[in-house]
């Protein structure tokens, strides 16, 4: 029993992070919802040669061959500089479907391809009504029942639909399953998709640890610039509890995101429940930061100039995307209403 | 990252599971804030520490079995799994105890913790004073050394278990010139000297679950302080730490509390789910103690590693009391009108003892530093907010 990340994971987060902060700037993001795409090539690539966008796939296709585990400090970076680039539904949740479907030839013509940043991936899953970057995506993995169909995106439809977050890019997509798009259906795909939906809601609740702690920072930050009575705001114990309850939210998120992770690099029986703990605990986490955060920036948080709107906005779509609270919750229900439910002292490992 | 227990850890789990077994009182002891039940307590710590169960993350030298803190929570897993008697001696053994390991000489450890341990002598602590509470710097109680010998003057208050307990620990001003957190020192008192008056006060069920304490006159030998003279405040915040951290409240206490709030809720679901609020309450329960309890193993294994406690356990502090609070609310609601049955009372079914739960829970934001103060020390120290 050790709880710990090891040193060389903490390392990879560290230089992940120190990349991601310095590259990927709130001015930068700004600058993105100008563009057509909201996406860059020139980042991506940038990703690419971190082997970021490689980490999950296996080494005999030119990736890392690391698993959920590896990924999930990472996750919690994307959401502190909230990164508009696919980089979770590709390596996260889409590259462990071509990996595990097997349909080896799949694996073989796209795997490679996303290993060196010349590929991604948007996934259509049930939960979602819509698909997030599918205009920039090679290939397509998308529910259809209990199969899942890769579908190049040269043979579907898009039509964009707009959302709160300008950095979010969301399309509905018509298309038409055959047997030619199909990698599997019946009990091997529901697995496919369940592993999928667990990966993708675990990605979300590792951003919003990020994304809360972010929001944390920029607040604290600004209570100690902003006077008022002729001293910072944050001297005032009414503000500084505001804070003080998004870091104790935060708190008791993070080792429910990690022991999700575990559970889902481990295939654990009960990853789906860990999954859905996380992913509640997470989002509330990150909600109430972006609330609280709003509220001690007074007029200025209800501004466009201000940046907390980027990580705000980010908390508010991951809440309901990747399963909503309805489905969450009904998996925690499932679990512990159960007869004979292993709960209780003890009962956690 | 491993998240399976070790074979030796397994087996650990074993050894407390049939030892308890065979040994937990079938019927429940009394209240130990009632003599008859304070002493029925003190016999079943003696019995724990035949099995050296007292504290198991103590040197063996000790009485105690040299458990790291992953073991320690194991072991209080299957304690609240059976519903083990309550730590009649907590104050010492999981406060003072670790306090003394730290800063205590070779000479005081082996004075004080065996008899800690077989609950031979029981702790209660000193801290507040009718002028401090959540303002502990203010503390005016006085000790003014007079050769080998301090004596101390003043008053102590809310002292848990102070009725019946054997000795204090405690901080007093030294140095009458100083102000604040200077200038005060760590004392251990034994309640039984000249000078000293304790009166109960009864608490929100009426026993004398706390004390007030005066102190006239009353000599202690100076080889009863601990750390350094004036440096008291250092001692008692490590004190505090661990109060609010890890040892005063494992997480195995409200998960079985959250797993009966999911039985009841199970056995009255008819009637609870009038209110569609009830069962949200519930699954927030078990998910906010599975919480708790993984956070406590990330720190575990952090401290296991040769990690601190720090800030940290403020949040800890805030997160299982209110925790409690609402687990014990939703319980309450989940009874509907007879939650406010005494369980002997003629008509009380099978209200359980929910109401007393009820009742301690509304101290837990109180005690071990109010909630509002550990939100402060959240705000100033982890999150770097300024201070007025």
């Amino acid at each position: 029993m050790d709880f710990r990340f090891s040193d060389d994971q903490k390392l990879f987060q560290q230089t992940v992070r120190e990349f991601l902060v310095a590259e990927v700037t709130p001015e930068r993001i700004r600058a993105s919802w100008q563009t057509d795409t909201g996406r860059s090539d020139a980042l991506w690539a940038q990703l690419a040669e971190l082997g970021l966008t490689g980490i999950t796939v296996p080494e005999a296709h030119g990736g890392l061959g690391m698993n959920e585990l590896d990924f999930v400090l990472l996750a919690e970076e994307i959401g502190y500089v909230a990164l508009p680039e696919p980089l979770i539904d590709t390596v996260l949740v889409g590259v462990p479907c071509l990996r595990d479907c097997g349909n080896e030839q799949l694996a073989a013509e796209w795997l490679p391809k996303i290993a060196a940043g010349e590929a991604k991936l948007a996934i259509g899953l049930d939960c979602n009504p819509l698909v997030a970057d599918a205009h920039v995506a090679g290939l397509l993995l998308l529910a259809h029942g209990d199969e899942l169909h890769a579908v190049p995106r040269a043979d579907v439809a898009l039509t964009a639909n707009e959302c709160l977050d300008p950095s979010r890019r969301l399309f509905r997509v018509d298309w038409t399953p055959s047997a030619a798009t199909r990698l599997a259906g019946g009990a091997a795909g529901r697995a496919l998709l369940d592993a999928a939906l667990n990966r993708a809601a675990l990605g979300a609740a590792a951003q919003c640890l990020g994304l809360a702690q972010r929001m944390i920072e920029i607040s604290v930050a600004y209570t100690r610039d902003r006077q008022q009575f002729g001293q910072a705001i944050g001297t005032f114990q009414a503000v500084q509890h505001l804070m003080a309850n998004v870091a104790v939210k935060l708190e008791y998120a993070r080792a429910p995101v990690h022991r999700a992770a575990y559970d889902v690099a481990h295939g654990k029986a009960r990853a789906g429940v860990s999954v859905s703990h996380a992913k509640i605990a997470a989002s509330e986490a990150a909600l109430l930061g972006a609330r609280n955060s709003i509220q001690v920036h007074g007029a200025m948080g209800y501004t466009w100039e201000v940046d907390l709107h980027i990580f705000a906005k980010r908390a508010w779509t991951l809440d309901n995307a990747w399963g909503d609270r309805a489905f969450h919750k009904q998996r925690v229900a499932d679990f512990v209403l159960a007869d004979n439910a292993a709960i209780g002292a003890g009962a956690t490992f | 990252m491993d998240l399976a227990y070790t074979e030796k850890q397994k087996a650990l789990r074993q050894e407390v599971r049939e030892w308890l077994a065979a040994n937990v009182p079938a019927a429940p002891l009394a209240s130990f804030d009632t003599a008859e039940g304070f002493e029925q307590h003190r016999a079943w710590e003696a019995k724990l520490n035949s099995g050296r169960w007292g504290m198991v993350t103590w040197p063996e030298e000790l009485g105690g079995r040299g458990c790291d803190l992953i073991e320690w929570l194991i072991f209080e897993e299957e304690y609240w799994r059976v519903g083990a008697p309550l730590r009649v001696n907590q104050n010492g053994i999981f406060l003072l105890g670790p306090t003394l390991m730290e800063y205590g000489t070779a000479e005081q450890k082996k004075r004080f913790l065996p008899k800690m341990a077989t609950g031979e002598e029981v702790w209660c602590q000193g801290w507040s004073e009718p002028g401090a509470g959540s303002d502990m710097a203010a503390i005016r109680a006085r000790a003014e050394r007079q050769g080998d010998h301090y004596v101390i003057n003043g008053q102590k208050t809310w002292s848990t278990r102070a009725v019946w307990a054997d000795w204090c620990f405690g901080m007093f001003r030294t140095d009458p010139a100083s102000e604040r957190h200077h200038g005060l020192t760590f004392i251990l008192v034994p309640l039984n000297l000249e000078g000293i008056t304790v009166r109960p006060i009864p608490q929100l069920d009426g026993l004398p679950g706390f004390a007030e304490i005066f102190f006239d006159n009353v000599k202690v030998p100076v080889d009863c302080r601990l750390g350094d003279e004036g440096k008291g405040w250092k001692v008692a915040m490590a004190t505090a730490g661990f109060e609010r951290g890890l040892m005063l409240r494992s997480p195995a206490r409200f998960q079985q509390t959250a797993a009966r709030l999911v039985q009841l809720y199970k056995a009255n679901r008819a009637s609870a789910d009038r209110d569609p609020t009830v069962r949200d309450a519930v699954l927030r329960a078990w998910m906010d103690a599975e919480a708790y309890c993984l956070t406590t193993y990330q720190t575990a294994s952090r401290l296991n590693a040769g990690g601190r406690i720090g800030e940290e356990s403020s949040t800890n502090k805030i997160f299982w009391s209110e925790l409690d609070q609402r687990m014990h609310e939703t319980a309450l609601s989940i009874l509907g009108a007879r939650a406010e049955l005494l369980p002997h009372a003629p008509d009380a079914g099978g209200v359980g003892n929910w109401l007393d739960g009820f009742l301690f829970a509304q101290s837990g934001s109180i005690y071990a530093g109010t909630n509002e103060i550990q939100r402060n020390i959240i705000a100033q120290r982890m999150l770097g907010m300024p201070r007025a």
